[in-house]
């Protein structure tokens, strides 16, 4: 009852103090912005303020690292699993790490291989998709084929394929990852332009003799823009996902690189104990795909046109 | 017991116990010894759920793969050997009720036990085990027991009671290596064994085995041991590869034995009502194996850096959590009667520094392949002595490798690599598995003369005093030239419910009282 | 009408084709992994006249090609082979597993896909509220965590103190209820993993349509806006939502080897990394063809329903 009555509290705390910060970062952004800007800002909820602040934390993170690690990413500092004190701010991890550095650089690295993983598999995904859809004949039919094929065979048994084939190494994987997603935003992007382009508009624009990649970009791309936002939101944290189920296969980042995904990975049995700290690098995971993703609702809502 | 142990000492066997060997059993080795919860009486009944790290869906009966500790523990179960090793290390007959050799160690008589039958209820025949030994024997082997079946010159049967092994050179060992859990006595038609049958001679019968998900077992009525042995009932063995998923099967008493407990939360497991924490430590050890014949590891002052720049303490503390006891780059371990305690190696920076300098060097690159596949813990092992090899100038670059085909393509393929060896229950067998010259598993391609000549005289030379000195300078040798750094033994470490009695030795040689403890102990 | 069946031909026609191509495919990258099947069968132990002896009697000398064609003609005649492992048939090593999976899939599916759905219509309804947040939130949070994560949490929480099963030990021959009983924290793990993507679809689909002129037009004659959202909105967004449920599904089928793993259940996932990593082609190719052939069957059946949901697409077609 006791300990019901604690969460609750500390839940309050925490929503009352992710609204203050999202109102305080958008109250700073609307003075230094840009006057357009600034008044697209101020129509920002307090949800999306809330998520970009966090972003541009961890963005400053990932910048920052260097600075902000007392320690280095690999140096041994000390004993195993070293409680907190004011040395160790979150403790020592299995070989005597320091727990906050090694988070500090597992956001840098995390999130940066992420980022260019999905950016990769939604150019390449997104583009193909649309255009399949929108010249539909042979082609569509090819890249269809392809997808099926590719997404037939169960992604993370086809990871581990490609990548004892390959090799690993940080670029393959980025690669890799994004081959096999691109498939997945493929598929969404041409479902969603199969119901655009059977519009009167586009055929309108056909008719006035629009080219095609200006019939992509100008007409099709701005009304599938939303699912596709919304499923980046997605995909960006399913690369984390991704990363640390190969590292449960032994094909992950190498050490002693931290990543977020293998560092909880490599404390999980200890959550069975009730104990918090694996709780760190997965509450960083979630932490961000819970900003990113209000961000793109927020975006998601504007694309929509609803004035509430 | 016709052979008595020389002098207490732990796994000690004289000479006469050794060339003329035969048992009783409820004996020495396995009379429980002090009091207490392990050493209470031994009771019948109960299902033993057994849970374990390993086991695949690619498994099967065949004594000739047995690849990983399910498989194992599971033909150890169903099956009887020839000969078996005790808890205390030592030897002792089991379907071989005695044995004796000729003077040069060349020709072994063994006497087979009378009335011990399959589970079918044929009886055992000199027939069935020269069709045993004779399976992974021969050109068309496949068996992973090959090479040490290989010496075998001849087998015969001299009446269904006997059966004599003729060996191409002696082995004052042989009783110890054909207890091996890749040679069990099956049953055998037109003088072949059907290594897909279940039948065995051992204590438990299998009821249904599905690969790489459960066995289940019934206590086998005719078990000649009985009642000393096979106290249980039924017995059911798990595969929960998850080491998380495994501690909750024994926490949640969906399980009563879980062997490979994560040493990283053991302390936190052994807080969990109900459960006890057994540690056993034998012959396992990690090891970082180096490719002597390729530079720069061909040269000795490198091979010395590198094991100076290592430190075990430091490895044996936060990889193993303090289980298992610090390494002297040499296999054998203190549980061996030959083992001869050397002075310890310590980290020593400016050691390995010195040799560098000999050698030639300022400083060292070294590439070294680790996975987890190799042991649990050796990537972080590997991170762990790059950070110590630093401070000698060394650069270590650790690569994980894929745990994916580890065996094939990293293990003696990569110069510089992490490996994990069960060990063996003799020095020599040991050395001539992966120390001796152009031996398959000689991991390092360690080739020194001496050593080589040495393992030779010393395996049929059979004045134990003579032999120990051997050894001695065997074990200085792999230590100071071999190709090998051997931070740790580690030792096995399980969770048992409180339910669980076992005798107070438990088996060292492998996890689980030598794979035995399906037969061995008991619900308290 | 005819226009459906005569795509739904099509596309069988051409899943055929895809299955041909994905076993192709599949047994290319296996030749190219480092190490064959004897090699990885012997493993640590193996010497070279063992693993010489081993890929004999494998017929591991014949080429790759004829090794393909052998194993292609048999499947045509119904016979899938033995495993190369354990020379247990591969018919009888699946069947079992393959009912296991189903069943877990099916389980998590009847939980997660009406969960997913309300939950996408509710927080497209009050979208922007307390609810619509907590509820992106909750989910959101959920599939940040791997799997294993998610499921070592739900143990923590529900199996230690003794309500649920830490695994999902199923004894031969248990009644349905037990079965239930004792898969339901993999089949919640599950739920949680896909509850948030199908969830999330749902909501961004039908906030996309609000603005259509439409619905303003609805909503001006005075509809309510469950109404709105129920009868209008949400039928036209069925396409997308389809897709996303249709690859959810899939992925209850083929993708859920660390939850099999956590809860030591015995499903194909499992049996097919095992058979990969011993290089056993023949049950790596027959379980590639079963999840290739649920996926085609998956994808296909929610082109229909995206087809029939959109009486422009059934026109054109």
């Amino acid at each position: 009852m006791v300990a019901t009555l604690r969460f609750t509290l500390w839940l309050a705390v925490a929503v009352v103090a992710a609204a203050v910060l999202g109102w305080l970062f958008r109250a700073v952004l609307t003075r230094i912005a840009p006057a357009n800007a600034a008044r697209l800002l101020r129509s920002a909820p307090l949800s999306a303020s809330f998520g970009m602040a966090v972003i541009v934390f961890y963005l400053l993170v990932a910048i920052l690292a260097p600075t902000i690690a007392p320690f280095g990413e690999r140096e041994v500092v000390g004993a195993q699993f070293m409680p907190a004190s004011s040395e160790f701010l979150l403790g020592t991890d299995n070989l005597g790490r320091d727990m906050f550095s090694r988070l500090v650089f597992g956001v840098r690295n995390t999130v940066s291989i992420a980022f260019i993983t999905t950016a990769l598999a939604f150019a390449v995904g997104a583009v193909l998709g649309l255009l399949a859809a929108t010249v539909s004949g042979w082609i569509d039919q090819l890249l269809s084929r392809v997808v099926d094929v590719l997404m037939a065979i169960p992604a993370l048994i086809f990871q581990l394929l490609l990548l004892t084939i390959v090799g690993t190494s940080i670029i393959n994987m980025i690669l890799v990852i994004a081959l096999i997603d691109s498939t997945r935003v493929f598929r969404l992007a041409r479902a969603v332009a199969m119901n655009i382009v059977v519009m009167d508009y586009i055929e309108a624009a056909k008719l006035r003799g629009e080219g095609l990649w200006r019939l992509i970009i100008r007409e099709i791309m701005p009304n599938a823009a939303a699912p596709l936002v919304a499923e980046f939101g997605l995909r960006f944290c399913f690369v984390f996902l991704s990363i640390s189920a190969l590292s449960f296969l032994g094909l992950g980042i190498q050490p002693p690189t931290a990543d977020l995904g293998s560092m909880v990975r490599d404390n999980a049995t200890l959550i069975t104990f009730g104990e918090v700290t694996p709780l760190l690098p997965a509450g960083a995971i979630a932490l961000l795909t819970v900003a990113v993703n209000f961000v793109v609702d927020w975006m998601l809502h504007r694309a929509s046109g609803l004035k509430e | 017991m016709n052979g008595n142990p020389a002098d207490g000492r732990f796994g000690a066997v004289s000479r006469r116990s050794l060339l003329r060997g035969a048992t009783a059993l409820g004996t020495a080795a396995l009379l429980p010894l002090g009091s207490g919860r392990a050493a209470a009486q031994p009771k019948q009944g109960g299902t033993l759920r057994l849970a374990m790290a390993h086991g695949s869906s690619t498994d099967s009966y065949d004594p000739a793969m047995l690849e990983n500790a399910f498989a194992q523990l599971f033909a150890t179960a169903r099956n009887g050997y020839m000969t078996e090793i005790a808890a205390d290390g030592s030897l002792t007959g089991d379907i071989a009720e005695s044995w004796e050799a000729s003077p040069d160690a060349r020709v072994w008589t063994f006497k087979l036990r009378e009335g011990v039958t399959f589970h079918s209820g044929k009886p055992v025949t000199a027939e069935d085990v020269i069709a045993s030994l004779d399976y992974h024997r021969g050109e068309e082997s496949t068996s992973a027991a090959k090479p040490i079946v290989a010496p075998i010159v001849e087998i015969a049967a001299d009446g269904p009671g006997t059966v004599v092994v003729t060996l191409e050179s002696g082995n004052a060992d042989f009783p110890f290596v054909i207890s091996d859990y890749h040679l069990p006595i099956l049953p055998a038609t037109d003088g072949r064994i059907d290594p897909l049958s279940p039948d065995g001679c051992g204590g438990y019968v299998v009821e249904s085995y599905e690969p790489g998900v459960r066995a289940s077992m019934t206590r086998n009525p005719n078990y000649w041991k009985l009642p000393d042995r096979a106290h249980f009932d039924a017995v059911e063995l798990l595969t929960i590869i998850d080491a998380a998923a495994r501690q909750n099967a024994l926490i949640t008493g969906e399980v009563d034995v879980i062997d490979q407990v994560d040493v990283n939360t053991v302390h936190l497991l052994q807080r969990a009502p109900g459960v006890q924490i057994l540690s056993t430590t034998g012959t396992q050890h990690f090891t970082f194996a180096m490719d002597t014949r390729a530079a720069p590891f061909s040269d000795n002052n490198v091979r010395l850096a590198l094991k100076y720049a290592i430190d075990r303490q430091e490895l044996l503390d936060k990889v193993l959590n303090g289980y298992g006891a610090l390494g002297n780059d040499q296999p054998v371990g203190p549980s061996d009667r030959f083992f001869a305690d050397l002075p310890q190696r310590a980290y020593d920076p400016d050691k390995a520094k010195f040799h560098l300098k000999e050698a030639g060097l300022d400083t060292l690159q070294v590439p070294l392949s680790a996975a987890d596949a190799a042991f649990p813990g050796a990537v972080d092992a590997a991170v762990l002595y790059s950070e110590q090899a630093a401070a000698a100038g060394i650069t270590i670059d650790v690569i994980r490798e894929p745990n994916d085909g580890y065996w094939s393509n990293v293990w003696m393929v990569k110069p510089f690599v992490a490996v994990y060896w069960s060990g063996r229950p003799t020095a020599d067998w040991m050395f001539s598995t992966a120390y001796a010259a152009g031996v398959a598993w000689n991991d390092t391609f360690w080739d020194n003369e001496r050593f080589n000549q040495l393992l030779n005289e010393a395996r049929s030379e059979l004045d134990e005093t003579k032999r120990a000195e051997m050894y001695r300078e065997m074990q200085l040798l792999v230590r100071d030239d071999g190709g090998v750094v051997i931070p740790m033994f580690a030792s096995y470490v399980m969770g048992l419910s409180d339910a669980i009695g076992h005798p107070e030795q438990v088996g060292a040689n492998w996890t689980l009282d030598g794979f035995r403890a399906v037969e061995r102990w008991w619900f308290a | 009408m005819s226009d459906i069946w005569w795509m739904i031909l099509r596309r069988l026609a051409l899943g055929v084709l895809t299955l041909f191509v994905v076993t192709l495919l599949i047994f290319g990258a296996i030749q190219l992994l480092p190490g064959d099947p004897a090699q990885a069968i012997l493993g640590q132990a193996a010497t070279p006249e063992t693993l010489a002896a081993l890929r004999t009697e494998l017929g591991l000398d014949l080429p790759a090609w004829q090794r393909y064609l052998n194993w292609i003609s048999g499947v045509l005649h119904g016979d899938f082979g033995v495993s190369l492992a354990n020379k247990r048939p591969i018919s009888e090593l699946i069947a079992g597993r393959l009912a296991n999976t189903l069943f877990l899939a099916l389980y998590a599916a009847v939980i997660a896909v009406p969960l997913s759905l309300a939950l996408g219509i509710l927080a497209a309804l009050w979208r922007g509220s307390w609810f619509d947040r907590a509820i992106n939130v909750l989910t959101l949070s959920s599939i940040s965590f791997p799997e294993f994560f998610v499921a070592y949490i739900l143990i923590f929480w529900l199996a230690q103190s003794g309500l649920f099963p830490s695994i999902s030990n199923i004894p031969p021959g248990a009644p349905l209820a037990e079965k239930l009983y004792r898969t339901f924290l993999p089949a919640l793990t599950l739920t949680l993993v896909v509850t948030a993507h199908m969830m999330r679809m749902t909501r961004a689909a039908i906030i996309n349509l609000l603005a259509s002129p439409y619905i303003e037009m609805a909503r001006l004659k005075g509809m309510g806006p469950t109404r709105v959202i129920v009868h209008h909105a949400l039928p036209n967004a069925l396409a997308p939502i389809i897709n996303v449920v249709a690859l959810n599904l899939a992925y209850l089928i083929t993708g859920v080897v660390v939850v099999e793993v956590v809860f030591v259940y015995p499903g194909l996932g499992q049996l097919m990394v095992d058979s990969v990593a011993k290089r056993d082609i023949p049950v790596v190719q027959a379980a590639a063809l079963i999840f290739a052939a649920a996926y085609i069957l998956l994808n296909l059946a929610a082109d229909v329903l995206s087809t029939l949901s959109n009486p422009r697409l059934v026109n054109k077609r």
